[in-house]
């Protein structure tokens, strides 16, 4: 059967409409349309969004499988409400050649539960030093567009000029991993109140915000655009606001977890809290719903970071930073944004599937819920409340902050381009 | 009862107090011929020592063995947190050995901490210094030494250090010994102030119970005890401060300074001492510093806390970290 018929779900959080699906587009979008020869889904009461899109995910394929593969990281992405994701470059091999971007894209397309987008490395190898082959990556059947060092600054002000120019000629942006190094030598946690009483080595909000300042002037020196990764500081936010009321292009992204906890975690020293950048302090969690809100901060990008339980299950200092996010971006989102009033439903649809889409141009993805549209849809049961269960997880790490607390809205449908790949809450 | 002893900041008064009055009892053990209780006999303590410290081992080893313990000294050198080396493999193994306490020193802040709270193991923790977090029971011997230096062995039972002017000088940023010490004291009502360059001071200090001043000499004349920290020369490199010679200057302890504090004001180190830069001879000489006095009465200490947490009948030390934030 090809059509399917989603009866009477609020479309991006608005008044209940039908909406089919002919193979992999959508046919119409109404009210009492016809269900004749449809599977229906009976959808009220719940919000139906375009298929979320994650610029910011770590997919660990190639080089550790044991913590995350494309078909666990994409499964994983479907539980939570996703169509596409762009998956990170710091893999080993590092995701620097045309090669292996284009292993990992084509691993997305054969297991068909959300498309995968590699991000290309800036620089050979994360290293800083030298231009990866950008153009070639660009060319590749993966098509990259989208280049970052992350997990590592891009922090030779030469090196990030030239990146920035250079993908000009084929529309590219380059997506920035802000820490400058030096100021976080031996980082551990925000350096602040916290830190200073544990005893951790401090992170300052100043070596975000000092490389983010540099990076939107060298933009606007070169006239290119930049993405700035997971920004996590008040003051960050304020530098990106100023870059844009200058008319810089600069766009950038929060992650769930830094729009919900804070620094005061840490004093469990649970190394699940632990985290790159680092959880920051409430007057931060507030500038940075605020500026979600405003459109300063552009999208939500989860920083999908899975790791093994025994890389977490030890001391502080000796832990691994990340925290999973795929399958609890959305309900995340819901408490601090939509809940809190914030942001409309509509906002969320634009911040996680219209513009992530956009930055990183994920041809398909993040379109209007119309006729003639690609069917890349997720339906939200918004009313929905329960604990988080980590056991029940698509993906292949459980390094959840959230295990055992309570968030609302559970997605229960995705359809990627009209195929479902999670029905009733259940991947397919 | 609570069964560790992880931070300074978990002591209340009356705990705190109660240590100091049973240390007071301890130490005259080591003035009799036989200096041994048999407390803990059958007990088994582990001194895990991942960093090291043969002063804080060798003061837990004799505190444990006068209460008469089954000791087990286990040393993890120089793999304190690299990758592979698992602090978790290790307490199970040493809890599989039906170890009652652990004495941990460890150069991650935490690690004890993790360590009495992550489920990995039963047995008692004693943090001997994590990182730079925290080092209680060095706190707990400078109150000791400071009560009966200011106040009177006998005297001081029962006694906290209620308006006493403590002022502690150096590396802040890089001490548990200044952490611990500033929790401790604050419990126990005195002012502290602590004195360093501004690089050496953390960021968030502000949220303290203490002072913070720049200036030394501004606060010498109305301290009842100056407390020097141990300053690594590495710091020079990392561009802590210019000079040790400029250090030695503005922040050094000589004759000169010491000959501004009140008369009966003391001059504490936890040692070992950097002489010439930290503090001078002369002063490192004199009778009004307590180096050495604080090594002995590290064991007894050592020893009521041991007693108080494993053998001790009333509950003397709680652990409320989380509970009480
Ligand atoms: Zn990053």
């Amino acid at each position: 059967m090809s059509k399917i018929l989603i009866r009477g779900a609020k479309v991006l959080g608005g008044e209940p409409q039908d909406v089919l699906i002919d193979g992999a587009v959508i046919e119409a979008v109404g009210t009492g349309l016809s269900d004749e020869g449809a599977e229906v889904v009976e959808a009220a009461g719940k919000v139906l969004l375009p298929g979320l899109v994650d610029l910011h995910t770590h997919l660990r394929e190639p080089g550790r499988e044991d913590s995350e593969t494309v078909l666990t990281g994409t499964r994983a992405a479907a539980s939570g409400g996703y169509t596409a994701v762009f998956a990170m470059a710091n893999t080993f091999p590092v995701a620097d050649t045309a090669g292996v971007v284009e292993q990992v894209y084509r691993l997305g397309q054969e297991h068909g539960y959300c498309d995968v987008q590699p991000i290309g490395a800036v620089t050979v190898g994360l290293e800083g030093k030298k231009l990866a082959e950008l153009g070639a990556m660009h060319e590749s059947a993966a098509g990259v567009t989208v280049f970052s060092d992350d997990g590592k600054c891009v922090d030779d002000a030469v090196i990030m000029r030239r990146a920035l120019e250079y993908v000009k000629a084929f529309g590219g942006v380059v997506a920035q991993h802000a820490q400058e190094p030096r100021l976080t030598e031996g980082a551990q946690m925000n350096e602040g109140i916290v830190s200073a009483e544990l005893g951790l080595g401090g992170w300052p909000a100043v070596a975000e915000e000092s490389i983010i300042a540099r990076d939107v002037l060298l933009a606007e020196h070169v006239g290119s655009r930049v993405h700035i990764c997971h920004l996590s500081t008040a003051g960050s936010v304020e530098i990106v606001r100023w870059a844009k009321s200058r008319g810089i292009d600069v766009t950038a992204e929060v992650t769930p977890h830094h729009l919900l906890l804070t620094d005061e975690l840490v004093r469990t020293y649970n190394p699940v809290y632990k985290v790159n950048p680092p959880l920051r302090t409430e007057r931060d969690v507030l500038a940075l719903r605020e500026a979600l809100a405003d459109g300063t901060i552009d999208i939500v990008a989860t920083d999908h970071a899975p790791h093994p339980h025994e890389d977490k299950d030890c001391e502080w200092a000796a832990a691994a930073m990340g925290m999973v996010g795929l399958e609890t971006a959305l309900s995340v989102v819901q408490e601090t944004m939509v809940d809190t009033g914030l942001l409309t439903w509509a906002g969320v649809a634009e911040r996680m599937s219209v513009k992530p889409a956009e930055i990183g141009r994920a041809k398909g993805h993040g379109r209007p819920v119309s006729a003639g549209e690609p069917a890349n849809l997720t339906l939200v049961d918004t009313e929905y409340r329960g604990d988080v269960d980590p056991a029940g997880f698509a993906s292949r790490s459980r390094n959840t902050p959230y295990e055992g607390r309570e968030l609302p809205g559970r997605v229960t449908h995705t359809w990627l381009r009209g195929k479902a790949t999670l029905v009733d809450g259940k991947l397919t | 009862m609570q069964r560790h002893l992880i931070s300074a900041a978990d002591l209340t008064r009356d705990d705190a107090v109660l240590i100091l009055d049973t240390a007071e009892e301890m130490a005259r053990v080591a003035d009799r011929p036989i200096k041994k209780l048999p407390t803990l006999r059958g007990r088994t303590i582990v001194n895990l020592f991942f960093e090291d410290s043969t002063r804080t081992r060798i003061s837990f080893e004799a505190a444990e063995k006068r209460l008469s313990a089954d000791v087990i000294n286990f040393t993890a050198k120089g793999s304190s947190v690299s990758k592979g080396e698992s602090l978790k493999d290790t307490a199970q193994t040493l809890e599989a050995m039906g170890v009652d306490a652990v004495v941990i020193r460890h150069g991650a802040s935490g690690a004890p901490y993790r360590l009495a709270t992550s489920g990995w193991i039963d047995a008692a923790v004693i943090n001997a210094g994590d990182g730079t977090h925290q080092h209680p029971t060095q706190a707990l011997l400078d109150a000791f030494t400071m009560r009966r230096r200011l106040i009177g062995r006998d005297a001081g039972l029962g006694q906290d250090l209620s308006g006493k002017r403590i002022t502690i000088v150096g590396d802040v940023l890089h001490s548990r010994v200044a952490r611990s010490n500033v929790d401790l004291l604050h419990t126990l009502g005195a002012e502290v102030t602590l004195v360093a360059p501004p690089t050496l001071v953390p960021v968030g200090v502000e949220t303290w119970p203490c002072e913070v001043s720049y200036d030394l000499d501004s606060t010498l004349a109305k301290s009842d005890a100056v407390m020097m920290l141990r300053v690594q020369r590495e710091r020079m490199n990392a561009a802590f401060f210019p000079t040790e010679r400029e250090y030695s200057r503005r922040y050094g302890l000589d004759g000169d300074r010491m000959a501004r504090m009140p008369e009966h004001a003391i001059v504490m180190h936890p040692g070992p001492m950097v002489r010439g830069m930290e503090i001078t001879a002369e002063v490192a000489d004199s009778d009004r510093c307590t180096v050495v006095e604080q090594v002995a009465n590290g064991v007894s200490i050592r020893m009521a806390v041991l007693y108080l947490l494993l053998g001790g009948n009333e509950p003397a030390v709680s652990h409320t970290r989380i509970e009480e934030k």
